[in-house]
């Protein structure tokens, strides 16, 4: 114990965690040793799997039953009385600290919340839990922990149900009930994955404001360098169950001295870098280029899902007009529910238009009957989002990439395929002995560059690809939209790129399409959108947009609080 | 987070790691040996009783020292009501059947049964099951609508009902079999059609299915090629109980005198009928030889379906706990540690990633 009580809420030392699996014990952490200063902000990152959830759960013991746990995690309280060892602790006296000492913020917020309780009585939990209140004085107590997170009108939302609020007011009521019986040190556990940019910098505010005015101190955990550049004091990078760097925050990003560090805080995409490269493929273009029938047409597409039940019908798109010439790439950009993703579905008819014009590769979309659609399907390929249910988990990756081909009679069977799947691995860079795999023995990021090459087996003229890389790791992600972009320039389809991601849509995009709410806001080159929005949605999302460089961020921030009023 | 954070969820993706191939991948043997402990005893009691079972049932000729409906041998007629002797081990009934043999044989009686009705239902069941999760519509909610209103029908009366239209009461062997296999099917085919829908409709809207769609392949090639072989995971939990129950009605129709006659074959339900009035008499070996040979099937079927079923969810599953030394980190990371993560335009690569 090199540490003294009053000045570290958190002490974790040479913590080992394993965990009983159907392989045999595995161990998720290993050797772990940080601390963390009342009032201090420790992010600690690292891609899937580092061990970085386990390290940040261990200080609360909310480990599976699974898991065995050696080392110490000392937690002090946050007036400094007392300190306890987690890993000794039983259950009941886990239950005493939990939510006193220590409190969690979960990734999802809209899981963590009980549908069936208003949100004023799941705030008052901890109070029941810990202490005598009487039913005013929790009320009053929530209120006006309610009232400091930023939530409007209290006195009346505190009877509300969860389904009455919005994710980011979700997540606010989340840290509500992690701040109310004002802990020493929170752990926020992705507290910003499930929200968009514009949410995420609102509740980035609102924990910096824990830190500064509740004195609390919060282990964030996050793979968004973007993030940690934001909120961050000190920051520990995991890798492989281990800590290969502990930094505070911009020494690490001024000068990375782990080289595991220098390659993740390499891969993260920044803003601005792919304008040049747009502009020099357009240099490339020939004349006439412009003029020239375009792959995709929309105009005035109106997509509405319809209600049930008495609900009014769900506009998803609403009177959209875009274009996708030949071998362009367009990144369609907006936060979730915007309509993105039902636009790329629109194109590839999985799902109905409703009204306007869609044309696709010459073929109209409204009204079009699934026969008549069936040979333009093999002129377009799609690349879907999460990589590990897009492939059959029965077949061998072979045998899916053989599907396309086998479906539209270019070989007889999936044996007879082979050859030509053995060229498509290739060109997407894994073994050709990989296609003798099943779907899970691969990575993610191998698993989507399989997807890449069952997308690409008929040569289409369109790509479609829904936020292809947004389940992946930073690290796997460059690696996986340079191939996007080798093969693109190789095969020279269209590309309709859909993200929420405005760095990676930057990377890749000729032209950045804007989506707000179902309506195009703003579409241009990456110049244009990035260098000058002029909607004031596309100016707020820039500007929400966290950069992985503190000093950078820490100016966007002002900007960002001046937006906002 | 895929291997630790959320054990509840992606565990279950990831924690099952490598399925190993050949005999060890087949569905008892896998579960089997991932078993540890009580799980582990309850599926190997259920597999050894089961195993007895079919043993018996395939070896009657050589095990059965008599036939089924033999009252006599050479030296005369065996005597109803006989207590266990060496001649008959087991006794004999009062219609002087010997007890060894009518079990023995009986077992042949329940495997047919359970073979047809189980074949029969999950044929049927399978397909409606798939058809009805992946058209939906109007077809879906009319087979959904008959399979609750099958489900309100006691499947006895159904069975008794089955077994009159099919033989006019008097049962032959097939004529009995059938009727039992048949009633058996009905009230099971929406058992089967209630889970395969669950998953088709579950597996229709998997990327996987879409990215087929996509593709452009037919509806023909989506259900028997993605869907279907995805939607049977849970069949063998069902087959077991369901097998169970199949003999129970069996065993129930003889009881009730609308099950084989002794002439055509053994039958477990019918024996133990005819033994009712022995029971107050003080004659034992008649009823509890039957009887015993019923509890004891059901009990190896239901013990194998029930810990198949813990063994499949991983959050029953028991592991063994994990020993003193701590064990290797695993290879959770995506990207090994030599190996470069170039920026976007690095040229140099890694083929394998």
């Amino acid at each position: 114990m090199t540490t003294t009580p009053a000045r570290h809420v958190v002490g974790i030392e040479d913590l080992t965690v394993s965990f009983a699996t159907d392989a045999g014990d595995v161990a998720a952490v290993t050797g772990v040793t940080l601390s963390v200063a009342a009032g201090e902000v420790l992010a600690i990152v690292g891609e899937s799997g580092s061990g970085k959830t386990v390290t940040a759960r261990s200080i609360l013991g909310l480990l599976p039953e699974t898991a065995t746990t050696r080392g110490a995690v000392l937690l002090t309280s946050k007036d400094g009385g007392s300190t306890s060892d987690v890993v000794s602790l039983s259950s009941r006296q886990l239950g005493d600290i939990r939510g006193v000492d220590a409190a969690m913020v979960f990734q999802e917020p809209s899981t963590a919340l009980n549908p069936v309780y208003p949100v004023g009585w799941q705030i008052a939990e901890g109070l029941r839990a810990h202490g005598k209140y009487t039913r005013a004085e929790a009320r009053a107590k929530v209120i006006d922990v309610m009232r400091r997170v930023g939530i409007p009108d209290p006195e009346i939302r505190v009877d509300h149900y969860p389904h009455q609020f919005s994710g980011g007011q979700k997540q606010r009521i989340v840290i509500a009930q992690a701040l109310v019986l004002d802990p020493g040190v929170i752990i926020a556990d992705e507290p910003t994955t499930a929200l968009d940019v514009t949410v995420q910098a609102e509740i980035l505010e609102l924990l910096r404001r824990c830190r500064d005015e509740f004195g609390t101190a919060i282990v964030l955990i996050t793979h968004n360098m973007g993030v940690v550049a934001d909120l961050a004091d000190r920051v520990a990078v995991m890798y492989h169950g281990r800590i290969v760097e502990q930094a505070d925050v911009a020494s690490l990003f001024a000068a990375p001295q782990d080289p595991y560090t220098q390659k993740l805080l390499a891969s993260v995409p920044r803003l601005g870098e792919g304008s040049a490269r747009a502009v020099e493929r357009a240099s490339r273009r020939q004349a006439g280029w412009a003029d020239s029938e375009p792959v995709v047409e929309a105009r005035d597409l109106r997509i509405v899902y319809p209600g049930r039940l008495r609900k009014p019908d769900f506009v998803a798109v609403d009177g959209v007009s875009l274009a996708i010439r030949p071998g362009e790439v367009l990144g369609l950009v907006g936060e979730s529910g915007s309509g993105k993703t039902t636009i790329g579905r629109a194109i590839a008819g999985l799902t109905k238009v409703t009204g306007g014009s869609l044309q696709v590769l010459g073929t109209e979309m409204n009204g079009v009957r699934e026969k008549a659609f069936r040979p333009v399907r093999e002129r377009i390929g799609f690349v879907f989002q999460d990589p590990a249910s897009s492939f059959n988990p029965l077949l061998t990756i072979a045998e899916a990439v053989a599907e396309p081909l086998v479906v539209h009679k270019r070989a007889g069977d999936a044996r007879g395929a082979r050859s030509r799947v053995d060229e498509l691995l290739e060109a997407v860079q894994l073994p050709k002995a990989f296609g003798d795999r099943f779907p899970h023995e691969l990575s993610g990021g191998q698993r989507q560059r399989a997807s890449l090459a069952r997308a690409l087996a008929l040569q289409p003229e369109l790509l479609i690809a829904d936020e292809p890389t947004s389940a992946l790791d930073v690290s796997v992600q460059a690696r996986v939209l340079e191939l996007f972009d080798e093969l693109q320039r190789e095969f020279g389809f269209a590309a309709l790129f859909i993200s929420h991601d405005l760095a990676v849509v930057d990377l890749l995009a000729d032209r950045i399409a804007v989506l707000y709410r179902g309506s195009l806001v703003e579409e241009g080159t990456g110049a244009e959108v990035l260098g000058n929005p002029q909607h004031p949605y596309t100016q707020r999302l820039l500007a929400s947009l966290p950069v992985p460089d503190p000093a950078e961020q820490a100016r966007r921030r002002a900007a960002w609080e001046q937006l906002n009023g | 987070m895929a291997t630790v954070a959320a054990p509840g969820t992606s565990a279950v993706d990831t924690g099952a790691g490598r399925r190993p191939r050949g005999w060890r991948g087949l569905p008892v043997v896998r579960q089997l040996r991932q078993s540890v402990g009580l799980q582990r005893g309850m599926l190997v009691a259920g597999l050894v009783l089961t195993g007895i079972f079919l043993l018996t049932a395939l070896l009657a000729p050589l095990l059965a020292p008599y036939e089924y409906n033999q009252l006599r041998d050479p030296s005369g007629p065996f005597g109803a009501q006989q207590p266990p002797s060496a001649e008959h081990w087991l006794g004999t009934t009062v219609g002087g059947y010997d007890v060894l043999s009518r079990v023995i044989w009986g077992s042949r009686t329940a495997l047919f049964v359970i073979v047809a009705a189980v074949l029969m239902s999950i044929v049927l069941g399978v397909l409606l099951g798939l058809v009805s999760g992946y058209f939906g519509g109007w077809l879906d909610r009319v087979l959904v609508v008959v399979a609750d209103a099958i489900y309100a029908f006691p499947s006895l009366l159904l069975a008794i009902v089955v077994g009159i239209v099919l033989n006019g009461g008097e049962s032959s062997l097939l004529g009995g079999i059938m009727a039992a296999a048949i009633s058996i099917t009905v009230v099971f085919v929406p058992q089967y059609l209630r889970v395969v829908r669950a998953e088709t409709v579950r597996i229709k809207a998997e990327a996987y299915v879409e990215s087929a769609r996509v593709i452009g392949a037919g509806h023909w090639r989506i259900m028997s090629r993605h869907v279907f072989r995805n939607a049977t995971r849970t069949l063998p939990l069902i087959l077991t109980l369901n097998a169970s129950e199949a003999i129970l009605t069996l065993a129930g129709l003889g009881f009730l005198g609308f099950g084989i006659e002794p002439t055509a074959a053994a039958e477990w339900g019918y024996d133990l009928q005819k033994s009712l009035s022995d029971v107050t008499s003080g004659i034992w070996w008649t009823s509890v030889f039957p009887g015993l040979a019923i509890v004891l099937v059901v009990l190896g079927l239901t013990l194998v379906g029930e810990s198949l079923n813990d063994l499949a969810d991983p959050r029953l599953r028991t592991r063994r706990r994990g020993g003193a030394a701590p064990a290797d980190v695993a290879e959770t990371s995506v990207v090994p540690a030599a190996a470069a993560v170039p920026t976007l335009l690095d040229p140099a690569r890694e083929p394998g990633l």
